[in-house]
């Protein structure tokens, strides 16, 4: 019921948890990811990603630029040049 | 034989050399452990990134169209070769040892008839490059203006080798940059950075992936910050070394210093029990011829 979130940047790992659902802005269009997406890539404009921890809480939002993200079998990977929370 | 004030002074000046050897050997293990732990940190992005480009690269791969910086010019004629040296010295061979491995691969691409060109980071590679190359270094990067170049520097870098490969002015690009094995060896590795040799792709081939934009799009937009991570890994890797280099040089003078202050100070001690023993026989002589 938790999708596993990795956030990392070239300097470190920003986060790394077991998340509810993340919305991400891609180039063509915000999405959110919850546990079983299917296989997803795409790249990210420079925006906020909005973590919920739990369903129907208020969201942590993370600032990101540069990004790119990927969906995977284990879970969500955002990759990005520059990330502050 | 010199003198007893000749000696002195020559012993104090030794032990102050031994002083500034010994202080910048512990600021160098001390820096040491935090340019590993940065590099370390760096580690997840540059494996992940690999990975994504990996398998995009393995999509494409065969097509005629793919980015400019995947298939390159369509020839190996111009070879401009990236060298990554330290700002600072007094950190024994490293940057000759990197300097001879630029040098030994600009003889192999021109003893096969290719052109060579030298883009050089930091400082400390201008001077033995320019002494064989005169005219072969056509741009250079300075480093040290910052403290520790981070991942800012390594964007400036790629963008500026991008400019130049769209601008057509070489073929193919080769990084050549100290790796860090441990504090007592680092050698210089040289690779291939455009155009961009695809990682081997390790993800699952079974399961569809959707993307968004096209594959080609990411692969084009990935393919830039791709450089960026490789030139970035490089300047985390010379951090490394510069600092693994300087503690171990540091050391062995450190300890060539006290070496030689015994052999002086031994040196010292018999010269003086000598004058003592001159001076002695001379006051028992004169008594004597009273």
């Amino acid at each position: 019921m938790s999708l596993h979130f990795e956030l990392v940047t070239p300097a470190r790992l920003v986060r790394s948890e077991d998340v509810y659902m993340v919305v991400v802005p891609g180039t063509e269009g915000e999405f959110g990811v919850l546990e079983g997406h299917a296989p997803f890539t795409s790249t990210v404009k420079d925006g906020a990603l909005k973590v919920y921890r739990t369903q129907g809480g208020s969201p942590e939002e993370i600032q990101v630029q540069g990004g790119f993200a990927e969906v995977g079998a284990n879970g969500l990977t955002v990759l990005a040049e520059h990330a502050e929370a | 034989m010199a003198s007893l004030k000749e000696l002195k002074l020559r012993i104090n000046s030794v032990k102050s050399t031994q002083k500034i050897t010994k202080a910048k050997q512990m600021v160098a293990a001390a820096k040491l452990r935090k340019a590993q732990a940065a590099a370390e940190a760096a580690r997840p992005y540059a494996s992940r990134l690999a990975d994504v480009v990996g398998s995009l690269a393995a999509k494409v791969a065969g097509q005629d169209n793919g980015p400019l910086l995947m298939r390159g010019t369509g020839s190996d004629k111009r070879h401009l070769l990236v060298v990554v040296n330290t700002d600072k010295g007094l950190c024994g061979g490293l940057n000759s040892n990197i300097v001879k491995e630029a040098k030994l691969q600009a003889r192999a691409l021109e003893a096969a008839g290719k052109t060579v060109a030298f883009y050089l980071v930091g400082k400390k590679g201008r001077a033995p490059i320019k002494r064989d190359y005169p005219n072969g270094i056509v741009a250079a990067f300075d480093t040290s203006t910052v403290r520790t170049p981070g991942f800012d520097e390594a964007s400036a870098i790629a963008h500026e080798l991008t400019a130049m490969f769209e601008a057509g002015k070489f073929d193919v690009a080769h990084l050549i940059a100290p790796k860090f094995k441990s504090a007592l060896a680092q050698d210089p590795v040289t690779a291939q950075l455009i155009p961009v040799p695809a990682p081997a792709a390790t993800t699952e081939s079974g399961s569809v992936v959707e993307y968004e934009p096209s594959e080609e799009e990411i692969l084009e937009a990935l393919l830039p910050r791709y450089l960026t991570t490789q030139i970035f890994g490089a300047l985390l890797e010379r951090e490394a070394s510069e600092q693994g280099a300087s503690m171990t040089a540091m050391d062995n003078a450190t300890r060539n210093a006290g070496e030689m202050i015994k052999k002086l100070t031994i040196q010292y001690n018999r010269s003086r029990q000598a004058a003592i023993t001159t001076e002695l026989i001379e006051i028992i002589a004169g008594a004597e011829a009273l």
